[in-house]
């Protein structure tokens, strides 16, 4: 079996001094205005909709782009959209040194990919890490590469269970294929 | 070396073995839905699985207790929505009159010590005063509960926090949790489970340990514990603290740490007073903003909002008749629930209205445009009789 890996462009969520923004709750990411939606294609629109500096994330992402952030990631409440507006965006992966423990779960629950990586802090604020960069991250391994830069850093590899549900493109798909004891 | 608390309760809910980091997959001894998640859960359920049946409908229930009765139509038609469902596969509902959820169910005697229950909710955690795991999950994992009785979930590490010397007479509960919120802050218990030792936690009320174990949400940690054996487990991290002589805490706005003496803050102006929520609803609490209320009266102009968290404090406001010197001070009495965690409910607040709250949240925008302190059932109810802040002892 070849390892699953995503690849594309970084795009490092920092405020106006270059640094990560950590603590980006879900109220930033989704706003509990636009709680009503229920489809995923029509979420992508309010991606970033409460996060000052970044309100226009939408119109400047593309699809395949990987998100670094900062520590406690969608931090606050339960709702699924703050992940689904970024598959609806179509962003290939969201990096971070933590998320918040449902976020986390909710993100891994659709099939999307979400990996921990303590050394972003640092590459981010000596300039290591760029927006534009291409990386490569292999989800088994813990390995990222910047082939532009000949970088490369630690991840913690997906769990088995994080990368079954992500390789049957989400909780439901897993669990019906799944053979109960 | 033993496991901890959360450890052993994971491994006898699963057949991987039990490590913290590992992800593993345990079994549901109850899982359910509140109005807020609920109708997604109905929703994602039929979408899903069409007519299947939950996998076992005496452990799955639905408990109404954010927006009750309903208070809009979109509410109303939420709550109705996971009715029909639950009428249609036998599901018990706790309906808009039974109160807070995760109270309920410690009430009823469905969440029990070593159990696993998840739901909606993200304070569901506070069945760790009980010694019951509770986990509050998004709308997909709680689906997949209802339809398989199962969930992955990673074992936490865990956090001794070990707290010793008695407070002062004037300190309660609460002021004994924001104390420690104010050591701890938000890193040092994050994403990992809590155990409270110590002579100031063994003797805590079910309702104090439920005040304390609610508010490791606003630690940013898994779940907390107060166990009655001190096992000495294998932690990965451990805190000592001395609460000696610790008078009555607040936290100021907008974030839960932000913990101070009340004398730091004592005469700022108050417009209103909240008492009740999952940290604070219980008769306990309500006697003892009663004890400071009795023979006085809330200043005119100041409201003082009082949410009991269940219909059973609710009756035991009645028979010992906590609720006729509620009433007597000026005191609004509402029905059981959560009261102002949600919108469209009690304890709101306008722009430029400061609250003073027995809540656990007071994130600037959560109850409304208006500041919100965070405190004990006491520094609340003495708050509102002057208008100002000030601690019971000062009245």
């Amino acid at each position: 079996m070849t390892e699953s890996s995503v690849s594309g462009k970084i795009r490092v969520l920092s405020d106006a001094k270059g640094h990560l923004i950590e603590n980006i709750d879900t109220d930033q990411i989704f706003h509990n205005a636009h709680l009503h939606i229920t489809e995923v294609d029509k979420m992508g629109t309010y991606a970033f909709g409460n996060l000052e500096g970044w309100k226009d994330f939408p119109q400047k992402s593309s699809p395949g782009d990987i998100l670094v952030v900062g520590r406690n990631f969608g931090a606050g409440s339960s709702r699924q959209q703050a992940v689904d507006c970024f598959r609806s965006l179509q962003i290939g992966a969201i990096l971070s040194p933590s998320f918040g423990a449902i976020y986390f779960r909710n993100a891994v629950n659709s099939g999307f990919p979400v990996l921990r990586s303590l050394e972003l802090t640092q590459l981010v604020d000596e300039g290591k890490l760029e927006t534009g960069d291409d990386i490569r991250v292999f989800f088994l391994s813990g390995k990222a590469q910047i082939s532009s830069k000949n970088l490369s850093f630690h991840i913690l590899p997906m769990s088995d269970v994080q990368y079954e549900i992500y390789r049957a493109g989400g909780l439901y798909s897993y669990g019906k294929t799944w053979n109960q004891d | 070396m033993p496991k901890t608390v959360i450890e052993k309760i994971i491994q006898s809910h699963t057949h991987d073995e039990v490590e913290p980091g590992k992800i593993v997959w345990m079994d549901l001894d109850i899982r359910s839905a509140r109005d807020f998640g609920g109708p997604n859960v109905v929703k994602n359920f039929e979408r899903e699985y069409g007519d299947d049946p939950v996998e076992d409908k005496t452990k799955t229930f639905f408990t109404f207790d954010l927006c009750v009765p309903a208070c809009s139509l979109k509410y109303a038609d939420n709550q109705q929505i996971c009715r029909n469902f639950a009428r249609k596969n036998n599901i018990k509902v706790f309906d808009v009159d039974q109160g807070i959820g995760s109270h309920v169910l410690i009430e009823e005697g469905l969440a029990l010590a070593g159990m696993t229950v998840v739901g909606t909710d993200s304070h569901l955690n506070i069945l760790g005063a009980v010694n019951c795991f509770g986990q509050g999950m998004g709308d997909v994992d709680i689906t997949f509960a209802f339809r398989t009785g199962k969930t992955w979930f990673e074992v936490p590490e865990t956090l001794r926090v070990k707290i010793d010397g008695a407070v002062s007479s004037a300190a309660s509960a609460k002021d004994l949790t924001l104390y420690i919120l104010k050591r701890l802050g938000t890193q040092r218990a994050a994403l990992k489970a809590v155990e409270f030792y110590g002579e100031a936690v063994k003797n805590l009320s079910l309702a104090g340990r439920i005040t304390l174990c609610s508010m490791v949400t606003e630690m940013a940690g898994i779940i907390g514990f107060v166990p009655e054996v001190d096992e000495n487990a294998a932690y990965a991290d451990s805190v000592a603290l001395d609460v000696t002589g610790l008078t009555p805490q607040i936290a100021a706005p907008s974030s839960p740490e932000n913990v101070f003496d009340v004398s730091e803050f004592k005469g700022t102006d108050i417009h209103s007073g909240f008492i009740g929520s999952c940290t604070n609803g219980r008769t306990e609490d309500l006697a003892a903003a009663a004890r400071v209320l009795e023979g006085r009266k809330i200043k005119e102009g100041v409201m003082l909002k009082v949410v009991p968290a269940t219909r059973r404090v609710y009756q035991e406001l009645l028979s010992q008749g906590i609720l006729e010197t509620l009433f007597s001070s000026g005191a609004i009495v509402s029905n059981p629930g959560c009261g102002g965690c949600a919108e469209g409910h009690i304890g709101l607040t306008g722009e430029g209205e400061v609250q003073i709250s027995t809540g656990n949240r007071n994130f600037a925008g959560k109850q409304g445009k208006g500041q919100t302190y965070l405190a004990s059932p006491e520094v609340v109810a003495a708050s509102c009789v002057v208008g100002r802040i000030i601690g019971p002892e000062d009245l």
